[in-house]
């Protein structure tokens, strides 16, 4: 078997049965199967994340599992106000990129940009923002203007900018064309066929995107607090690094059912939009 | 030109009491939680316009735009850190998710209880962001890429679950069917009925959230948890901004051309 | 009101669109240009409302060669010359009125329309010539719910809309079936009758044009090969336009049987 170069020309006899699969791609199931493996005993032992260390490792987990139970339940009254501020960045920060990304989505979309180096641009500054992780511009925000919401918001801003206005684009760029057709032949500047020829077809998957962006903004200024950037997420720093982990598991639980919540509540909206 | 001789506006739209009804309640509700959200957020306008803010910005941000270049190889060894961490991490979780997709799939358990409490593991598992986990297990072994790996392989095991068994539950079941005509028994329409079908959607995925892991694994070393985010962390604290700039850099490179290489695996695998 | 002064179009890649073009069409005129598909009737009726630019010779509407046109003149021509596609190209999502009352983008200010806010006498106006193209029971509706003939006919209403001294219609009935388009047709021809607009049509059903236009404009190639009244023009003419003989494709049958609303 070892001396057919393939199966389709090799001929078979009952001492050379074909195989079950061709050579050639066994060949290369094995070839990547092995560099999957060695990547992984390279990564772990860098990582110190060997199956032994995880063996090792276990107790300590299990230990902290124990340590976060029970839950500090007398405590919840006092996050309210940080996680009603978690929910009140989320907010605004859609808001304000929901509105922003209007008109830079239209700069980012080849059929309604004016011209290739605008919407090249756009483009271009769009992919590199979503590159960026949200708590590293939190950390960056926190070091412009200082610890609280604000910085958090502006993070959360910019991160989702780069989500709303890639997925908006992709929409604008589907569309329609031939209404815009029309209405530049009646006489529409720029701005009426944006508002008479495009906003009307995107408006359903606007809204379901904004609610979606959403969501993400919600999960992410959970955790802004670690970097000072406002929210529940510096509550839960705190409590663990005071070692009170049963008020850690309170908080825990309530971002849990907070997220729940928010999702289900932003996703039987999105089904009735679309 | 024709022009109507009266004017005769078009008779008024005629809108159902239900939907104006709700029309109304859609904008009072609005209305009231930016009312909540405006009022209620504390943010301290004076010290957000404040000289300290303007001394800020005009030391912070032309520093990020020139990064410090003699960091570069720490950066890029870290960077490295960060890309193994979420290897290791998205492998394990690739393993540990295919069990969960089995349970949570209706054409393989026709159970309800299996069905349920593996969707809602993962969906709870999913409801946290990495971050926060990285949390827990540095507090549990200390400060240490360890600590990340673990965060990133059970946070990552809710999505490719989900995706899993959504992959499981779209497999043509007739070759399952005809295997089971043929006498072969579960674990051999395991190997070849099912799991045939459904490998190169498992491995897209995996790649994807490889993608995902990266990002996500940049900021963990924030708080302790190995990678690159450690010298953001360490950069930030002794501001020395064009550090930061350095790291941000590295960071929009790598992900990029980690982005690249995954979406051109994936279209050559599915 | 309309003349072509050896107007000539070549397309960046080269291909020949329009050859040296010589056609002067009078004021209220219904003027049916035939011919083969790519023969240049498109690029002909596209280039009177600029939405493509010829590159050679003049191009005279009201006595002004409008081929310099840029941005506000080109704005003001396009308010003037209405047109009317082959996919009606009304936005799908949107009422009947709102497509409708788009008609009046080009004599409303920018903001105003934004805001829409537009005045009583255009309102009516809208409902008016949707009255006109019996459909005004439709108003608001959204217009992806009406059949095909029905957009077509909001289509001309908002055309009617814009107040226009031209309507260019660029095959305007070939989505539609043929009553509908008998339908079609003689609303078009009505408004040019009443109104006495000058109205382009682009068909490819020798029976229709024969039907309906005043004139008939037959183009091959990017040539204008025959120009004369609809009265002189038989099956043979129709041979020699198209350089072939007659098939029964050519011909979209069923005779006006929803007779004249």
């Amino acid at each position: 078997m070892k001396g057919t170069p393939s199966p389709q020309q090799g001929t078979f006899t009952p001492n050379n049965p074909p195989g079950l699969r061709a050579q050639q791609a066994k060949w290369k199931l094995t070839f990547v199967f092995a560099v999957v493996v060695l990547v992984y005993m390279f990564t772990s032992w860098q990582t110190n994340s060997s199956l032994i260390n995880l063996w090792n490792g276990l107790p300590d987990v299990w230990r902290m599992v124990g340590e976060l139970f029970p839950p500090n339940w007398g405590y919840a009254t006092e996050t309210w106000g940080r996680l009603s501020e978690t929910i009140q960045m989320a907010i605004i920060a859609t808001t304000v990129a929901g509105i922003l990304c209007i008109p830079i989505s239209l700069m980012a979309s080849s059929n309604i940009a004016p011209n290739k180096w605008i919407y090249n641009i756009t483009k271009q500054i769009m992919n590199i923002l979503r590159t960026i992780p949200d708590l590293l511009l939190a950390v960056i925000f926190v070091g412009i203007f200082g610890i609280g919401a604000f910085s958090g918001i502006m993070a959360l801003i910019i991160f989702s900018l780069g989500i709303l206005a890639k997925l908006l684009a992709e929409t604008i760029e589907a569309i329609d064309k031939n209404p815009l057709e029309a209405i530049r032949a009646s006489g529409g500047n720029t701005l009426q066929v944006i508002v008479y020829g495009v906003m009307p077809q995107i408006l359903p998957q606007y809204t379901s995107f904004t609610l979606y962006v959403f969501e993400i903004n919600v999960r992410a200024s959970l955790v802004l607090g670690f970097v000072g950037a406002g929210g529940i997420g510096q509550l839960l720093q705190r409590s663990i690094s005071f070692f009170q982990y049963g008020r850690a598991m309170m908080i825990i639980i309530i971002i849990f059912v907070a997220v729940v919540i928010i999702e289900y509540i932003s996703g039987k909206i999105r089904e009735e939009i679309m | 030109m024709a022009q109507p001789e009266t004017l005769v506006l078009p008779p008024k739209k005629k809108r159902s009491t239900k939907k104006v009804v709700r029309n109304w309640i859609i904008a009072v509700l609005l209305l009231a939680m930016y009312v909540w959200t405006f009022s209620d957020i504390g943010i301290n306008w004076s010290q957000i316009f404040s000289e300290r803010t303007l001394n800020n910005m005009t030391r912070v941000v032309p520093q990020l735009f020139s990064p410090e270049w003699a960091v570069a190889p720490d950066a890029m060894r870290l960077m490295g850190e960060t890309l193994a961490m979420a290897y290791t991490g998205t492998l394990m979780a690739a393993l540990l998710a295919v069990p969960f997709g089995f349970f949570a799939a209706k054409n393989m358990f026709n159970s309800r209880l299996i069905n349920t409490s593996a969707k809602w593991s993962l969906d709870a598992i999913r409801a946290f962001p990495e971050i926060m986990l990285a949390l827990i297990f540095v507090a549990a072994i200390g400060p240490s890429p360890f600590a990340g790996v673990l965060a990133i392989a059970v946070g990552s095991i809710g999505m490719l679950g989900k995706l899993y068994s959504e992959v499981i539950e779209s497999i043509d079941m007739q070759v399952v069917d005809s295997l089971e005509a043929n006498g072969a028994n579960k674990i051999q329409i395991l190997f070849y009925g099912i799991i045939p079908q459904v490998i190169p959607e498992f491995l897209s995925y995996a790649i994807y959230r490889y993608e995902i892991d990266v990002r996500s694994s940049t900021i963990l070393g924030l708080i302790g948890a190995g990678g690159i985010g450690m010298m953001i962390q360490i950069s930030t604290m002794n501001r020395n901004w064009d550090e930061v700039g350095m790291a941000l850099l590295i960071i929009i490179i790598v992900v990029t051309v980690i982005d690249y290489f995954s979406s051109y695996l994936r279209k050559r695998i599915v | 009101m309309i003349e072509f002064k050896d107007v000539s179009l070549v397309y960046p890649n080269g291909t020949q669109g329009l050859k040296n073009i010589n056609l002067n069409i009078k004021q209220g005129e219904f003027v049916v240009i035939v011919g083969l598909s790519g023969a240049g009737k498109s690029t002909l009726i596209r280039s009177v409302n600029r939405m493509v630019t010829p590159t050679g010779g003049e191009l005279l509407v009201d006595n002004e060669n409008i081929l310099p046109y840029k941005n506000k003149k080109l704005r003001e021509l396009r308010t003037k010359v209405g047109m009317i596609f082959q996919n009606y190209n009304l936005v799908k999502r949107s009422t009947v009125m709102k497509n409708v009352i788009a008609g009046r983008l080009g004599h409303t200010g920018t903001l105003k329309s934004v805001l829409n806010l537009y005045s009583n006498e255009d309102k009516a106006l809208a409902y008016h010539n949707l009255q006109r193209v019996n459909i005004s029971e439709k108003v608001h509706s959204r217009a992806d719910e009406l059949s095909g003939g029905q957009q077509q006919r909001v289509s001309i209403a908002r055309v009617l809309t814009q107040q226009p001294k031209v309507i260019l219609a660029d095959e305007p009935v070939a989505s539609l079936d043929p009553p509908t388009s008998h339908q079609v047709m003689t609303y078009l021809r009505k408004v040019n009758k009443e109104d006495n607009i000058t109205t382009i049509v682009n068909l490819h059903f020798i029976d229709m044009a024969m039907e309906y236009a005043d004139r008939i404009i037959g183009m091959r190639a990017g040539e204008v090969v025959f120009d004369g009244p609809a009265s002189t023009v038989n099956e043979s003419t129709f041979e020699e336009i198209y350089g072939r003989k007659i098939r029964e494709e050519d011909m979209v049958g069923g005779e006006d049987d929803e007779g004249n609303a």
